[in-house]
């Protein structure tokens, strides 16, 4: 399936994802790391500590409709894969950022940003698998 | 306030997931596609997102304290170890079999797709799981 390459929209789409990292560190102090804070929501520390999170995490899925209200089409999500590797890449993505203590956000964005040599490491290795994992699906199995 | 405050960060956060397109699995599993229909678009992503955020935290972290709390809460852990990598190594592959990672899937839940359902349920499963195991571990 193939999509159009559009440097303008990514590179405006990261910058607001670079500013949102900015300003929870600004406001609150905290790194925007989608892992942390969606397993800090399941198993919170206290009301306090959930309810913060929950607003974030509200705030987050308002990110379609708003982009539709503004552009006036919902965001295109196409999902080239079926149902049993959805399920299997979720748990693998479960274990994995629990594990490594972090995804794209919190290793690639924020931890790159701080020049953090454990991000650097973390951010080499899940861009490495996740290409030999795309390469084995469609050129290997042939997807 | 405080919750209009992060409710409006979580909101600038996704719309930049959907702008950018990292909220599209197509889109991003054509960036890991280079023998194939490659779409290098993730990379302008991750570049912008990190510029914006390498400038800031270098203003921002100059501060003594943040604006609303006492203070910054850094990772302390500064180890490299078979945890990590283990643990990025696992995501990388589950990123590549489906194609979202937890910053694009979030924002996803709002857009009513079925298939980020699928995928963020089993997210859960996974992250609770990992916690069961790294629990017996330390028992």
């Amino acid at each position: 399936m193939p999509t159009e390459f559009e440097p303008l929209r990514a590179l405006a789409g990261g910058g607001l994802i670079g500013l949102a990292a900015v300003l929870l560190m600004l406001g609150f102090g905290r790194i925007l790391g989608a892992t942390g804070i969606l397993a800090g929501f399941l198993t919170p520390a206290s009301l306090q500590d959930w309810s913060w999170r929950a607003a974030l995490l509200l705030g987050m899925a308002s990110g379609p409709l708003a982009y539709a209200a503004v552009t006036g089409a919902m965001p295109t999500i196409a999902v080239p894969v079926g149902t049993p590797m959805l399920l299997a890449g979720g748990v693998l993505v479960g274990l994995g950022v629990t594990f490594g203590s972090g995804c794209t956000s919190g290793h690639g964005v924020c931890g790159l940003a701080r020049l953090s040599p454990r991000s650097l490491a973390a951010t080499l290795t899940f861009m490495a698998t996740a290409g030999a994992a795309v390469y084995a699906v469609r050129h290997v199995f042939g997807g | 306030m405080r919750f209009v405050l992060f409710y409006g960060i979580g909101l600038i956060f996704g719309f930049g997931i959907a702008l950018s397109g990292m909220i599209n699995p197509a889109k991003v599993l054509n960036f890991f596609d280079i023998a194939g229909t490659w779409d290098p678009s993730l990379a302008f992503v991750m570049g912008g997102a990190l510029a914006v955020t390498f400038v800031g935290y270098r203003i921002v972290l100059a501060r003594p304290a943040p604006l609303a709390e006492p203070r910054f809460q850094l990772p302390a852990n500064r180890r490299i170890d078979a945890r990590l990598i283990g643990g990025a190594a696992l995501f990388g592959v589950g990123w590549g079999i489906a194609g979202f990672c937890p910053g694009g899937a979030l924002p996803a839940l709002g857009a009513g797709v079925a298939a980020v359902y699928w995928f963020v349920g089993a997210l859960i499963a996974g992250i609770f799981a990992a916690k069961a195991i790294l629990k017996a571990f330390a028992d």
